[in-house]
């Protein structure tokens, strides 16, 4: 490769909510917050079914997908997201999946199980976002390069 | 990677692009973004199979409407039975060089149609309204079978004329609340489009915009395509079949025998000047970093001993130097 011919490598972000849930500010929030820790992040707006959210992950061909949930219909949806991404041959192997919002410390293991690797809940530290994203991302076992 | 390998990768991507595979191909833009091996490899062999997709840009100042016109062009698009993939490039940020990319929210009904493809992009330090990449990424969507291939730039004031050389027709939007700024027009956007909206025709002033307008192609230099200038309101959907009956004839003026091979190489010819000098910029500029010599360059011409123009020639000689000796691609 010529010198600093390629461009250099940007971190791609899904952020999403999903369901019929209206609160968006947390879910602004985070996606200016890692907009300014130097990701790009496609933010889809409110009320996305969990196909629309997968066909978006599919599309922009993200590295890490976060959705955002304060209606407490977690344990409804997630795993319909989860399987509408593995419908398209996405898995939790390959992208970093993680969420936050109201999401009961009960819940955790659940969701956990289901491949989303961090909660985060109110009065979180969006700097503490962007570093588990940086952890994280290197460990995914199926991660494209 | 190794420059096998990349070749590997890419002539793999582009046969899964052949075959309908959605994800290949949303994996070959990414390379091609980034510009690497692997991209370059998908499109040196997706190139070939371009050529059939109408390719239409839509630019204008921020705000005016871009996004929800080309949501509804798509869908206009879509009942005429084509299929659309859709390019959507905001701005990165010159600090954080992060993005926000929020076009879908305006594109949600698109999203879950199976012949749409909608792919958003950071400019990432692009000037000129578009990503370096974008004309690679037409051309992928292009080779993938889309029928039309929709580009929407980032609406930033009067500099977008860079989208002309990544799309075959190019669509300049304004609104009744523009008025100063059509009159303030630059005629080298005026030049790049081949056709002109007038969005948000419900609001007051829209027919007084359609004639400044107007006023302004009058006084341009005869072309062989005289620029349409349609009124819509894109909110409503209204003046976007038209809108896409404009565009079909511009296409049908692009492909015709008489006008094509010029049209083609005009649009080969922008393309060449906008990659060649963003890479010799990039690879100056790159080398000088690191060899040091930007550095003294600067404190040379902060303390007057240079002139800006003198350095800038010792920069490129710089690179022409460097190119002599070149590695070949790892
Ligand atoms: C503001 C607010 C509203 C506003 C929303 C405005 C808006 N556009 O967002 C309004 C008034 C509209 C509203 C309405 C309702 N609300 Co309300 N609302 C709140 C409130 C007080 C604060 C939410 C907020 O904006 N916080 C500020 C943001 C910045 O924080 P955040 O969202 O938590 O995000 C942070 C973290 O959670 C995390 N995070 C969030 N998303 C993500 C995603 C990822 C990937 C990551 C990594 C991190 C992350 O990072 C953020 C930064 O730290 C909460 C109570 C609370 N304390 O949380 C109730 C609350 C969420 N609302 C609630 C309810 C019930 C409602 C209504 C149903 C009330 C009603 N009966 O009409 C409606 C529903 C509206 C709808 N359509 O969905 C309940 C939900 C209960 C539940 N889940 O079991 C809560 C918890 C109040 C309560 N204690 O009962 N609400
Ligand atoms: N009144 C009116 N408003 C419109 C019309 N079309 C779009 N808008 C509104 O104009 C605002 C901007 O629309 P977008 O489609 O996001 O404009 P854009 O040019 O893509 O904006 P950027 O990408 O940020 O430059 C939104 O609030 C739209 O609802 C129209 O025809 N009439
Ligand atoms: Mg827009």
């Amino acid at each position: 490769m010529t010198a600093g011919a390629e461009q250099e490598r940007r971190i791609r972000v899904l952020i999403a909510k999903p369901g019929l849930d209206g609160h968006d500010r947390g879910a602004k929030v985070v996606a200016a917050s890692l907009r300014d820790a130097g990701m790009e992040v496609i933010y889809t707006g409110i009320r996305q079914t969990p196909q629309m959210i997968a066909e978006a992950a599919l599309q922009e061909d993200v590295d890490v997908i976060g959705l955002s949930i304060l209606s407490g219909a977690h344990l409804e949806l997630f795993p319909r997201v989860v399987d509408a991404l593995s419908e398209r041959g996405i898995g939790s192997d390959d992208v970093l999946l993680f969420c936050g919002g109201i999401i009961p410390r009960v819940d955790w293991e659940a969701v956990r199980e289901l491949g989303f690797r961090g909660v985060f809940g109110p009065g979180t530290d969006t700097r503490e976002i962007a570093s588990f994203i940086r952890e994280q991302l290197p460990t995914l076992p199926a991660r494209a390069l | 990677m190794t420059a096998s390998s990349a070749l590997a990768a890419g002539g793999d991507l582009a046969d899964g692009i052949a075959r309908g595979d959605r994800r290949a191909l949303a994996r070959a833009i990414t390379h091609v973004e980034r510009d690497d091996a692997t991209g370059r490899a998908v499109l040196a062999a997706l190139y070939p199979r371009t050529g059939r997709a109408q390719s239409v840009g839509v630019t204008g100042s921020a705000g005016v409407g871009k996004s929800t016109l080309v949501a509804r062009l798509a869908a206009e698009q879509r009942r005429r039975g084509r299929s659309v993939g859709i390019v959507a490039v905001d701005p990165s940020s010159p600090f954080s060089h992060g993005a926000l990319l929020g076009d879908r929210i305006r594109m949600q009904e698109l999203t879950s149609d199976p012949g749409v493809f909608l792919r958003s992009m950071a400019s990432r330090g692009h000037l000129g309204g578009l990503a370096e990449s974008a004309s690679g990424v037409v051309d992928v969507l292009d080779a993938a079978g889309y029928d039309v291939v929709l580009v929407e730039t980032v609406g930033a004031g009067q500099d977008e004329v860079e989208v002309a050389s990544a799309t075959q027709t190019t669509v300049l939007v304004t609104s009744p609340a523009a008025g100063d700024e059509i009159q303030s027009m630059k005629a080298g956007l005026m030049e790049v489009a081949q056709l002109l909206v007038v969005n948000k025709a419900d609001l007051a002033g829209a027919d007084t915009a359609v004639q400044q307008l107007l006023a302004l192609l009058a006084i341009a230099a005869p072309r062989a395509w005289d620029p349409p200038v349609v009124k819509a309101v894109a909110r409503s959907g209204e003046g976007v079949e038209e809108l896409a009956d404009r565009i079909d004839e511009h296409q049908r003026h692009v492909r015709d025998a008489r006008h094509a091979d010029a049209e083609r190489r005009t649009l080969v010819e922008a393309q060449l000047v906008t990659l060649v000098t963003a890479a010799l910029s990039r690879r100056a500029l790159a080398e000088a970093r690191r060899s040091g010599a930007l550095g003294s360059l600067i404190d040379e011409v902060v303390a007057r001993r240079r002139d800006p123009r003198s350095a800038a020639e010792a920069l490129l000689a710089g690179i022409a130097a460097t190119a002599a000796g070149d590695p070949a691609e790892d």
